[in-house]
């Protein structure tokens, strides 16, 4: 036994595609192995599903980080900064000046040496206050020295600041920078950029202008009308780039979907392929061997299967019952197994039933059942493990297919939900590629592994097919 | 002989008529999710007749017991009219007889461009825009593989040869993945190509170039098919004529000393033509229902996105229809097929095994 397989190996591994394809399963398989323990999969749907308060200090649609390595531009991180952890770059202090008042003050300070704006900025605050709210304007510094006043305003216990939303914040800027330069901003251009810009005529141009880079500092100068109260600030400084796979419109991160569309689309793959090929086989070899009454029956059903579109009918039921993913197997088992399949199994049982080892099974009496198990199946099975690892991919792409349909499982987190969304919030459109090439390259990846590994089992198998 | 033969034919016939009538059954009852349909078109009838009669000022005298009781006997009457009052068993016998003689009805949601709910105009008015893509698609791919295939097959081992097996793997990717890409690259990056769609908007006034619009429109479609499917058909194609020019008689044939050109036509290509008229056949037939997820990737107005329209919508005529003529036009193939084989073949034995 293990020289066979010894045998087996060394002859599949004289295709190189074939140690390729399997090296790529391989990979896939460790991949999914470690997301099932790394990232439980109720984890995982639930960070997937939480909405904005879970993501929102990401940025929206940034792209994998990685790509800074490979850009001479460099595009921004993220910077968060907290007063409530201790960290460089954040410090707050509370005076208390009399038992009804105390001064608040938070400073914020970054080094920016990117090449590219951020995209958004926000503020958000947390205070213990109980009646009187306290009072705060907010400062910007830019590393030129120059001081702006961002916003004074009361906040509330939980409250933030969208600094790059603020209207009436944008047009004073623009209003400064256009009489510094003397000359009229024309575009619609966004905080970021006119508060990290450089304050010169290439501001007048969104792709001339350029980060004025070094040290920026934000502070908030407050006044709190209680005693013992805590105020706690937190800077977002939302970047371009963001992890291993960037994030989504709604600012969740890529990996979640990317790490747990491996064992889904691997599992999905896998069981259809096989299961289909297994049972079609079976009555394949239930209506040879028995013919007759059984034999009409089930050819009849093959050919009603053979005239009803196969993805329609799929479309109709998930369309109606919005079922998970492990249901829609079930249902693209169920409507393939009768499928034109069972008619190549059967014309390659009728030959196999008259084999002389088959006769003899039947002379000394063994049953029906064991002699379709234990002497037609295994007599088969070789010659068609190409093909069922061929058809992996097929069930792979039609998992995904279905959730650019809008069909696929509402709740888990899959390559083709991935193609979906960046589809329909047209990442095409906005040159946001990276959405759609990651989980595409990761479906290419596994189909085509499972393919040149089909096609390599097939020359083996069937050796009538091999080069010279 | 002749007697059996229209004996088998006539046998054959009616399975196959009785395929379509049982195909056609459940996909009815499919479609209709068992009756559920119904309740969604009896929910929507109700509510349409009772706000027409709250809306209408004659009845404004009327009190609240009376204005139901008048809704309710117009449902009744309404129901009556459209035969929704019977069970749903009985109704699917009538759908069923309504189908099979193509008596297509009205669609219950959807209309067409033109602002139709007939059935039968509804589908003609997609079907040329299918036929257009897909069809087109299918006749390349077909011909350049039958071509390619047979001139591989002589060069076996050639590196023209080696290089289609070596390519073959690309169709484990389907046609409109490579049509995402195919976007990415021409309309997104390049800007050179539409995104999709199947005609400029606004559409051009003069036949030329409306015509060079619906041309540009194809490119991007009919690439990503070919880049998908090309190479496979070419790689089956080959083995095929590998398989049989291998044959005996094949190889009695060269030692005779025949010129390559008579056994190319008459030992490798005559007796190959019945399955490949065939396969010819069927993929005729199949591309006219069109491929719903490329073209909904290219957004292109044809069957394949009316049929997942009327899915999603439960929009059962359309979906009935829909399936009636493709099982219909599959019938007549496979029927047709038959009846030349059983004239042409002499190696089909009919009837017998």
């Amino acid at each position: 036994m293990l020289s066979r397989m010894k045998k087996f190996f060394r002859q599949l591994f004289f295709y190189k595609s074939a140690a390729i394809g399997l090296g790529i399963i391989l990979i896939l398989i460790g991949i999914s192995i470690y997301t099932i323990f790394a990232l439980p999969y109720d984890e995982a749907t639930r960070l997937w599903r939480a909405g904005e308060k879970q993501w929102l200090d990401n940025p929206r649609n940034a792209m994998p980080s990685w790509l800074n390595i490979f850009s001479s531009k460099k595009m921004p991180e993220t910077i968060i900064l907290d007063t409530n952890r201790s960290q460089p770059g954040a410090s707050k202090s509370i005076i208390q000046v009399t038992e009804k008042f105390s001064k608040l003050r938070i400073e914020f300070s970054f080094d920016y040496e990117y090449d590219d704006f951020p995209s958004e900025m926000n503020l958000f605050f947390l205070s213990n206050f109980t009646f009187s709210s306290p009072i705060l304007t907010i400062y910007w510094v830019k590393p030129d020295g120059k001081e702006i006043v961002l916003k004074t305003f009361l906040i509330s216990k939980e409250d933030r600041y969208y600094i790059s939303n603020d209207d009436k914040l944008s047009n004073e800027l623009k209003t400064y920078i256009s009489r510094k330069i003397n000359r009229t901003i024309e575009y619609d251009a966004p905080i970021t950029l006119l508060l990290f810009a450089q304050e010169d005529t290439s501001i007048l141009d969104p792709n001339t202008a350029k980060v004025m880079k070094g040290n920026y500092r934000l502070w908030i100068d407050g006044t709190i009308f209680e005693s013992a109260v805590d105020l706690n600030a937190k800077l977002v400084v939302y970047g371009k780039v963001y992890g291993l796979a960037g994030t989504d419109h709604l600012r969740r991160d890529l990996t979640i979907a990317l790490l747990w569309g491996t064992p889904i689309a691997l599992s999905f793959g896998v069981v259809a392929s096989v299961s289909i090929a297994l049972i079609q086989m079976f009555i394949g070899a239930v209506c040879a061997w028995f013919l007759g009454g059984v034999d009409t029956i089930i050819q009849r059903i093959t050919e009603i299967f053979m005239v009803l579109p196969f993805l329609p009918i799929l479309i109709m039921i998930s369309t109606f019952y919005k079922f998970n993913i492990w249901v829609l197997l079930l249902v693209v088992i169920a409507l393939t197994i009768f499928g034109g399949g069972v008619k190549n199994y059967r014309a390659m049982f009728l030959q196999i039933k008259e084999f002389p080892y088959v006769e003899a099974a039947r002379a000394y009496g063994a049953e029906n059942i064991r002699i379709i198990v234990y002497y037609l199946i295994p007599k088969v099975l070789p010659t068609i493990i190409p093909s069922m690892v061929l058809s992996v991919a097929d069930f792979v792409f039609l998992e995904a297919a279905m959730a650019i349909l809008g069909l696929g499982d509402p709740l888990a987190p899959t390559w083709g939900k991935i193609i979906d969304d960046a589809y329909t919030n047209g990442a095409l459109y906005k040159g946001l590629y990276y959405w759609v090439l990651e989980p595409s390259a990761l479906l290419a990846a596994t189909s085509l592994s499972f393919a040149i590994l089909g096609f390599a089992l097939d020359k083996i198998f069937n050796p009538r097919l091999k080069e010279m | 002989m002749s007697s059996r033969i229209i004996k088998y034919l006539l046998k054959r016939g009616i399975i196959i008529f009785l395929t379509v009538v049982a195909a056609v059954y459940i996909t009815i009852w499919i479609a209709n999710m068992g009756g559920y349909v119904d309740e969604i078109v009896r929910g929507e009838l109700y509510l349409s007749i009772s706000q027409s009669i709250r809306q209408n000022p004659a009845y404004r005298h009327f009190n609240e017991t009376q204005i139901k009781k008048l809704i309710d006997s117009l449902y009744t009457n309404e129901l009556e009219r459209i035969g929704f009052n019977k069970p749903f068993i009985y109704r699917s016998f009538i759908y069923l007889r309504d189908a099979l003689s193509l008596n297509l009805g009205r669609a219950l949601w959807i209309s067409s461009d033109s602002g139709s709910r007939n059935v039968r105009i509804i589908i003609l008015e997609r079907l040329p825009n299918t036929v257009l893509l897909f069809t087109t698609t299918q006749l390349i791919l077909f011909f350049i593989g039958l071509f390619a295939g047979l001139f591989l097959s002589r060069k076996y081992g050639s590196i023209a040869d080696r290089l289609s097996v070596l390519l073959a793997p690309l169709s484990s990717l389907p046609g409109w993945f490579y049509g995402i890409f195919l976007i990415l690259i021409f309309a997104s990056f390049f800007r050179i190509l539409p995104y999709g769609g199947m005609v400029d908007v606004p559409p051009p006034e003069d036949t030329w170039s409306y015509a060079l619009s619906v041309l540009k429109h194809m490119i991007l479609p009919v690439m990503s098919w070919l880049i998908a499917y090309l190479f496979i058909n070419i790689y089956v194609r080959r083995t095929f004529f590998l398989i049989f020019s291998s044959e005996d008689y094949v190889e009695l044939a060269k030692a005779k000393g025949l010129p390559e050109s008579i056994i190319q036509r008459r030992y490798i290509l005559r007796p190959t033509l019945p399955p490949i008229i065939t396969d010819f056949s069927l993929t005729l037939i199949g591309s006219w229902m069109g491929a719903i997820i490329t073209e909904r990737v290219f957004n292109w107005p044809g069957i394949g996105s009316l049929f997942y329209l009327a899915s999603v919508m439960f929009d059962t005529p359309i979906l009935v229809g829909l399936v009636v003529i493709y099982a219909y036009l599959l019938a007549i193939t496979v029927f047709v097929l038959e009846l030349v084989y059983a004239a042409v073949d002499p190696r089909i034995r009919v009837g017998g095994r």
